[in-house]
């Protein structure tokens, strides 16, 4: 699974970056960055999942691939 | 259980179920676009907002159904489902029903949010300003208990908590730092 973000619709509040903090750190303005790659370890699929449910813009998604 | 017991707890998960909205509305409109209150971290508003509605919704349905199944209240099922239209204040009454019916629809469209798409989401979402006051003026207006201090002072509790979250919102003190820096350099290219 790889994280994919919706810039358009983020608004950057950076909700996803504070539940995911192993792959997502906030920029200057709050708006998510990977952390390296946006590939998502098996391990954290299921945090993965709830960051995306609890985006409150619908920006956040996990999109299959690695 | 006997009938005593239904009433109380028909009353009693009523108020609850306001309290829970009123923190759910609250939490809402403080974490609207921007800061979180008291500086929390926005996860935490944003988990503490759907536990609470979820938990809400679990003492409307108690609310509910005991006063579906206690003999003595004037309650049927029709009055649940179509709103003003029971005999016992049927207006007060039909205020609940409504805002029940609201809260089904926040619910709902909530939990297929990412089939429906974010602004049919938001848009339902909208209800909720007008689901909160349809369940306050309800527990006042159809409530028992509207001739206890209890019940007012609880209402009037709400409200501020309300009026107080609004105000914060729309004081100038909300705007993030962070959006005011990120508005900059396009004010500049003017
Ligand atoms: S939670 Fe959603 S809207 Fe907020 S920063 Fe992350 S992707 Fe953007």
């Amino acid at each position: 699974m790889r994280l994919h973000i919706d810039r358009t619709a983020c608004d950057g509040r950076g909700l996803c970056a504070e539940l995911l903090p192993e792959l997502l750190e906030s920029d200057e303005w709050g708006f998510p960055m990977a952390r390296g790659s946006s590939g998502v370890p098996e391990e954290l699929t299921r945090a993965a999942r709830r960051a995306v449910d609890r985006c409150p813009k619908l920006a956040f998604h996990l999109a299959p691939g690695s | 259980m006997t009938s005593d017991a239904l009433w109380f707890v028909g009353r009693g998960s009523g108020v609850i179920s306001l309290v829970l909205l009123t923190v759910v509305v609250a939490l809402g409109i403080g974490a609207r676009s921007g800061r979180t209150p008291f500086d929390l971290p926005r996860f935490a508003v944003n988990l503490l907002h759907r536990n609470a509605a979820l938990t809400a919704i679990v003492f409307l349905a108690a609310h509910i159904i005991s006063l579906l199944i206690d003999p003595l209240a004037p309650i049927t099922i029709f009055d649940a489902i179509f709103p003003f239209s029971s005999t016992y204040r049927p207006f007060w009454q039909g205020l609940g029903t409504l805002g029940m019916e609201l809260m089904a629809a926040i619910l709902l469209t909530t939990l297929f949010r990412h089939r429906l798409g974010a602004r049919g989401w938001r848009a339902v979402h909208w209800l909720a300003y007008l689901c909160w006051p349809v369940a306050l003026a309800h527990g006042l207006g159809t409530g028992s208990d509207n001739n206890t201090w209890w019940l007012w002072a609880i209402t009037m509790i709400c409200l501020a908590a309300v009026a107080a979250a609004v105000f914060w919102r729309v004081s100038p003190r909300f705007d993030p730092p962070r959006r005011r820096v990120a508005v900059r350099p396009f004010e500049e290219v003017r």
